[in-house]
């Protein structure tokens, strides 16, 4: 399968690709390790006109303590933030989650900014950044903005990002190696969870996001004030569903997903807890 | 648009469009045709290579990549490993192609150049691994003739006579 035809622009710096995209306008997108933007255009579901490269900017590919958080470049690859020794110390949560992303090749080639401007619900990543409360840096034509998590994930593929903007950042809160659990079901090893649940210690409160239960990465809202008003894993967990409006698909019904979401909601927060 | 490769060591300049793959560049354009094309869907590993862009990632070695979801545009000024690539000139065979053979780790043999390419990119990685390292290091290659087990073998096989 063959992409439709577009014309390829190289940037080389972050000014040449926010030039680019700026010339060319809303039928251009920018390409990073192209890991989920390259299979939905061989598939013909997006066919953009104009792809800017911005795989090269390696200026954007770091990982750096901040003080009181983590700064990842949005070029930082997941195979990077997999096997981070400064991730380890400070969001070991974010490591291990990378290390669930698709398998090795795609790890291989695969950046977290790319994953969080995607913005797929059935991602592992953009959940576990709910999750912790992470904040994106965006730079564009007027300048550079912050976006936190609760904020940047609007509808399906659909994030805060103006078609101009090009993500650059992202900040995660320092929370060592604090207790966390994924849980991430699906059929084969490779493939988007089915559903993913993450439990994650943040500032000594319990956060819980989900993957694939709607058309953005969630946070189980319900389950973390049961948790808040001192009900058990168990329990709280009976309403990981609740609010939620997951697709059906070949690999699941909605009742399915939801059923997916408890279990793997009490399973994170035991192991979390654990 | 111009695309200049390093393949197995040999310099590679093609005329092609933006969309072609790096897959179709290796064997349309390179004529190496070890490479396959499976699910074409970045699913079943078969298209595995090995991979460097130019400037080199920072970790200073080639890592496996699906080329079906790669386009050649992106590999421009890079370096690429392909099967054609592992054996010595004189016909030796690489330790864990050699491993493959002596443990049966094929059948048809269609996943067989993503297989071994993952592997050897894998080990470069984590050169003691365990059964369980492998079966994850190989998670993104699928075999169809449910040949997993002898694979596996074959992998620590490999990974035991490299570390002898």
């Amino acid at each position: 399968m063959i992409p439709a035809k577009f014309d390829y622009v190289r940037a080389d710096d972050t000014e040449a690709a926010l030039a680019a995209i700026a010339e060319h306008g809303d039928e251009a997108k920018f390409l990073a390790g192209g890991m989920s933007l390259l299979p939905l255009m061989k598939l013909r579901l997006a066919t953009p006109t104009v792809l800017v490269d911005v795989g090269r900017l390696r200026d954007l590919s770091y990982i750096r303590d901040s003080g009181d958080h983590i700064a990842i470049g949005a070029l930082t690859r997941h195979r990077e933030v997999e096997t981070s020794d400064v991730l380890a110390r400070h969001c070991a949560v974010l490591a291990a989650v990378a290390g669930e992303v698709g398998d090795n090749q795609v790890r291989h080639r695969g950046t977290l900014g790319g994953s969080v401007a995607h913005g797929d619900p059935a991602s592992d990543l953009p959940a576990a950044l709910l999750a912790l409360d992470a904040n994106f840096v965006a730079q564009g034509p007027s300048g550079t903005r912050t976006i936190a998590a609760g904020d940047f994930f609007q509808g399906f593929l659909e994030t805060a990002l103006q078609p101009d903007e090009l993500l650059t950042e992202i900040r995660v809160p320092k929370s060592g190696a604090n207790g966390f659990a994924y849980q991430k079901f699906n059929r084969r090893a490779q493939d988007w969870a089915i559903v993913g649940a993450l439990a994650a210690d943040v500032n000594g409160e319990q956060h819980v996001a989900l993957v694939n239960m709607g058309s953005t990465p969630l946070r189980a809202t319900a389950v973390e004030s049961a948790l808040a008003q001192g009900a058990s894993n168990a329990d709280a967990a009976e309403h990981a569903a609740d609010g939620t409006e997951p697709p059906t698909d070949l690999n699941a019904s909605v009742e399915y997903r939801e059923h997916l979401a408890r279990v793997l909601v009490r399973r994170a927060l035991e192991a979390a807890n654990a | 648009m111009k695309v200049s490769v390093t393949v197995n060591g040999r310099a590679y300049e093609h005329d092609v469009e933006p969309r072609t793959l790096l897959v179709q560049f290796l064997r349309e354009q390179c004529r190496l045709t070890g490479t396959k094309i499976g699910c074409d869907t970045s699913s079943c590993g078969a298209c595995t290579v090995l991979y460097e862009p130019e400037g080199g990632t920072g970790v200073g070695k080639l890592e496996s990549v699906k080329s079906c979801t790669m386009l050649a545009a992106q590999a421009d000024g890079g370096r690429i490993t392909t099967i054609e690539g592992l054996a010595d000139a004189d016909g030796t065979l690489h330790p864990v192609q050699q491993a493959f053979h002596d443990h049966h780790g094929l059948q048809c043999g269609y996943c067989t150049a993503g297989m071994v390419m993952a592997a050897v990119g894998f080990l470069d990685e984590n050169p003691a691994p365990s059964e369980r390292d492998v079966r994850l290091g190989l998670e993104g290659n699928l075999c169809r003739c449910t040949g997993y087990h002898n694979i596996v073998q074959a992998v620590l096989a490999a990974a035991d006579k490299v570390q002898a």
